[in-house]
C-alpha cells in the first residue's frame, strides 16, 4: 500500500509541477497588467501543437520543441499586447473578458480548421519509459517535462528579481503611475510580460503534449486548472503558483486513490472553495492583490 | 437614386422569396415534395467531433462507402450528416434539424445517450431511426415505436462474450481474480452491470476484487491503473473506448503489471488501428468480445476489398462494419417500401429479413422491439497487431495466446 501512495504522491507532484507552469503565465499577466487571460488554455494548446507538428516533421523528441514553442507563443504575445491589448489595460474588467473569450474562440476555431477535432497523439517508444529509484517508478516523460517546468519557474523568477528589465517589471507591477515617473516604458513592459506569458503557457504545452493526446478542445481543461491553482496560490505570487500546482497536482492524485478516480476533479474545486472561504487572497498571495 | 430604389425592391422581394422557403422549410413543406420526389433523404447522426470523434468518422466512411455501394446497385440515399459533437443532448436536436430538413427516415447516433436523446424526436415525428450502433439496453425497452437497433444490448454482448471467455480458460491459463475498470459513462455504467451479472451466470469462477471508474474525459489514468495493481489481480477487465483502452495499456506497460490477460468485454476501442498505432506491440494478446464483421462471407470480402481502395489507410472495423449495415438495412427497405414516406419505409423496415449482410449473426430482423436479436459475438484477440477472431472455433482466425506475454519480454 504504501508503495502505491508514493508512487500516487510523485505522480502528483510530477503533473503539478507542469500544472504550476501553466499557471505562473497566467499570474505573471495578472500580477503586473491586472488582466485575466482567458484564453491561457488556448495557448497551451497551441504549444501541444507546436511540439506535435515538431516531432511529426522531424521524428525528434516533443521536448525539443520547447524553445521554438516559447519563442513563437513569445513574439506572439509581445505583438499581441503591443497592437491590441495595451489599448484594454485601463477599459473594464468586462471589455478584456470580452477580448479575451474573442481570443480563444479564434485560437480554437483555427485549430479546429487546421488539424480537426482528431486527437494527436506523440508516440515513440519513449513514451513507455521509467525511471526506477527504490521502489517508486516515475513516468520518464512525465519526470523530464516537470523538471523542465521546474527550471523554466526558477529561471522565471530569477530574471524578474535579478535583471533591469525585470525589475522594470516589478516596479510597474508594484506602482504604475511611479513607474511612468521614472521614465519606465510601459507599453513595452507590459508587451514584455504578456510575451513572458503566453512563452509559459507555449513551453508547458510542448511539455504536456506526450503526455496527453493534442486536440483543440483541451483548452478550457488547462485554462480552469490555471485559475483554480492561481487562485488557490494566491493571485499575481510566483511562488504561489508553484505551490497550487503541486498542491492540486497531489489533491487530484490522492482523490483518485483514496475516493474515487471519478472524483478527482470534485477535489480541486472543493480546495478552491476552502481556500476562498478561509484565505481568499490564495496561500501565499497578499490582499492587496484583490483590490 | 431610381436604381437604388430598385436595388432595394429586389433586395426586398429576395429577402421576402428568401423568407417564405425559410419559413416553409422550417414547416416542413420541403419535405413533403423531396420525400416524394427524389432519391430517399437519410439523415445520419454521428459524434464527428469532440471525444467520441475517432469511432465517429470510422462510422461515418463506413456509412459514405454503403451509400456508394448500394448507388451502384441502383439504390441512390441522400445521405446528410448531423454532428451531436460528442453531448448526448445534442442526438435530438440534430435529429429535429434532418427532420426538418426533409430526412423521411434517421441514422445513428453511436453512443447510447445520444440515440436516446435522438429516439424522442423520431417518435415525435414518427420518423423510424434506424440505430447503428449503441448499446444501452433501455434503447428497446422505452417503447418507442419508431426505433430499429441492428447492434446488441450490452448486456447481451457481454453475456456472450463472457461464455466465449469460459470456453478459453484452462491449461496453464486460470486467473483467480478480476479488476474491471470502466469509463463513467451511460456505456460504461451499464456495461460494467451487465459484466457483474454474465459473469456470476456464466458460472465463471473469478473474483472481481475492485471495480474503478473513470471520466470518460481523462487524459491520465496513471492512478487508477496504480490502484488496479495494488489489487494484484490476475486479470484485467477494461470497458473502454479508443483514448482510454491506449492510456490504459501504456500505464500497465510503465507500472509493470503484467496480469495472465486483459480483456474487454463489449469494449470498443483495442481492435481499432488508433489503438495498434498509439501501443505497438503492447497491444497484442488483449482480448475483448464486440460485435464484428465476418471474414468468411462472400460480401464482406467484397467490401473489405472496397474499403482498402477507398479507404487504404485505415482499418474497417465494429465502427464502420455496423455504419456500413445501417445502409443496408434502409436502402433494402427504401426498395421494398417503393417510397419515401416515412411510414412505408417503417412498415418495410418491420418486415426486413435480409440474409446477405457483413456481419457475424443470423440475418437482420426486427423483433416487436425493434432489436435485431440475430447478432452475434465472436472473441477477438489483437495479434501481429491486428484484431484476429479467436472464437467461437468455428469461426476462429487463429488461435487465443494466453496467458499474455509479459511486457518486457515482448520483441
Amino acid at each position: 500500500m504504501l508503495e502505491l501512495y508514493a508512487n500516487v504522491v510523485v505522480g502528483g507532484l510530477l503533473l503539478g509541477a507542469v500544472y504550476a507552469l501553466i499557471a505562473t503565465g497566467l499570474n505573471v499577466i495578472f500580477g503586473v497588467m491586472r488582466m485575466v487571460n482567458f484564453a491561457h488554455g488556448e495557448l497551451v494548446v497551441v504549444g501541444m501543437y507546436t511540439a506535435y507538428l515538431f516531432w511529426k516533421l522531424t521524428g525528434l523528441p516533443a521536448l525539443a520543441a520547447l524553445p521554438i514553442a516559447a519563442a513563437l507563443l513569445f513574439v506572439a504575445g509581445y505583438a499581441f499586447q503591443r497592437l491590441l491589448a495595451n489599448r484594454f489595460v485601463e477599459a473594464g474588467q468586462h471589455v478584456q473578458f470580452i477580448l479575451f473569450i474573442g481570443v480563444a474562440l479564434m485560437i480554437t476555431g483555427a485549430h479546429a480548421i487546421a488539424f480537426g477535432p482528431d486527437p494527436r497523439p506523440i508516440q515513440g517508444a519513449a513514451g513507455f519509459d521509467v525511471y526506477r529509484a527504490v521502489f517508486l517508478r516515475l513516468d520518464a516523460v512525465r519526470t523530464q517535462a516537470a523538471l523542465f517546468a521546474l527550471a523554466l519557474i526558477a529561471a522565471l523568477w530569477a530574471w524578474l528579481k535579478y535583471t533591469l528589465t525585470g525589475k522594470a517589471i516589478r516596479a510597474a507591477a508594484d506602482n504604475l503611475t511611479g513607474g511612468r515617473a521614472i521614465g519606465i516604458r510601459i507599453p513595452h513592459v507590459f508587451a514584455i510580460v504578456a510575451g513572458l506569458g503566453f512563452a509559459c503557457a507555449g513551453a508547458a504545452g510542448a511539455l504536456v503534449a506526450p503526455l496527453f493526446d493534442t486536440q483543440p478542445y483541451l483548452a478550457g481543461d488547462f485554462t480552469m486548472i490555471a485559475f483554480i491553482i492561481v487562485i488557490v496560490g494566491g493571485l499575481a505570487s510566483l511562488p504561489g503558483a508553484l505551490l497550487g500546482g503541486l498542491l492540486i497536482g497531489v489533491a487530484e492524485a490522492l482523490a483518485a486513490a483514496l475516493v474515487a478516480p471519478s472524483m478527482k476533479s470534485l477535489f480541486s474545486y472543493a480546495l478552491l472553495a476552502l481556500v476562498i472561504l478561509l484565505r481568499p487572497q490564495g496561500l501565499l498571495g497578499k490582499r492587496s492583490a484583490l483590490g | 437614386m431610381t436604381n437604388d430604389h430598385r436595388t432595394n425592391a429586389n433586395r426586398r422581394r429576395l429577402l421576402a422569396s428568401g423568407t417564405a422557403s425559410g419559413v416553409l422549410s422550417l414547416l416542413g413543406f420541403p419535405s413533403v415534395l423531396r420525400a416524394q420526389a427524389g432519391p430517399l433523404k437519410v439523415g445520419v447522426i454521428l459524434p464527428l467531433t469532440g471525444v467520441l470523434s475517432f469511432p465517429g468518422t470510422a462510422t461515418r466512411k463506413g456509412t459514405e462507402l454503403a451509400v456508394k455501394m448500394m448507388a451502384e446497385q441502383g439504390r441512390r440515399l441522400d445521405v446528410v450528416f448531423a454532428d451531436t459533437e460528442s453531448k448526448p443532448e445534442n442526438g435530438r436536436v440534430a435529429a429535429e434539424k434532418l427532420i426538418r430538413d426533409g430526412c423521411s427516415v434517421l441514422v445513428g447516433a453511436w453512443d447510447s445517450g445520444a440515440t436516446i436523446s435522438a429516439a424522442q424526436a423520431a417518435e415525435a415525428a414518427k420518423v423510424p431511426l434506424v440505430v447503428n450502433i449503441g448499446s444501452a439496453r433501455q434503447i428497446t425497452e422505452q417503447g418507442f415505436t419508431q426505433v430499429f437497433r441492428n447492434f446488441p444490448p450490452s448486456d447481451e454482448i457481454v453475456g456472450k462474450g463472457v461464455d466465449l471467455f469460459k470456453g478459453l480458460l484452462g491449461g496453464s491459463f486460470q486467473p483467480k481474480t478480476a479488476v474491471l475498470m470502466h469509463v463513467n459513462d451511460t456505456f460504461g455504467q451499464a456495461t460494467s452491470g451487465a459484466v457483474k451479472g454474465a459473469w456470476e451466470k456464466a458460472g465463471v469462477n473469478i473474483k472481481i476484487v475492485e471495480t474503478i471508474s473513470y471520466d470518460a474525459r481523462a487524459r491520465d489514468l496513471s492512478v487508477e491503473v496504480a490502484k488496479a495493481k495494488a489489487t494484484g489481480a490476475d486479470l484485467v477487465s477494461p470497458i473502454t473506448r479508443v483514448n482510454d483502452a491506449i492510456l490504459i495499456v501504456r500505464e500497465l506497460v510503465k507500472q509493470d503489471y503484467n496480469p495472465m490477460a486483459i480483456y474487454g468485454p463489449s469494449s470498443p476501442g483495442p481492435y481499432e488501428k488508433a489503438f495498434t498505432d498509439a501501443v505497438g506491440k503492447y497491444a497484442n494478446d488483449y482480448l475483448v468480445s464486440v460485435p464484428w464483421y465476418d471474414p468468411s462471407r462472400a460480401l464482406t470480402k467484397r467490401v473489405l476489398e472496397r474499403w482498402s481502395q477507398e479507404f487504404p489507410k485505415d482499418r474497417f472495423e465494429l465502427n464502420s462494419g455496423f455504419g456500413w449495415e445501417s445502409i443496408l438495412v434502409v436502402a433494402d427497405a427504401f426498395q421494398r417500401a417503393k417510397s419515401s414516406k416515412p411510414a412505408d419505409l417503417h412498415a418495410a423496415l418491420r418486415q426486413a429479413n435480409i440474409a446477405e449482410h457483413i456481419m457475424f449473426g443470423g440475418p437482420i430482423a426486427f423483433d416487436a422491439k425493434g432489436q435485431n436479436p440475430n447478432i452475434g459475438v465472436p472473441m477477438l484477440q489483437v495479434q501481429n497487431q491486428q484484431p484476429v477472431v479467436v472464437a467461437p472455433a468455428s469461426a476462429a482466425q487463429a488461435k487465443a495466446a494466453l496467458p499474455m506475454r509479459k511486457w518486457a519480454e515482448r520483441a
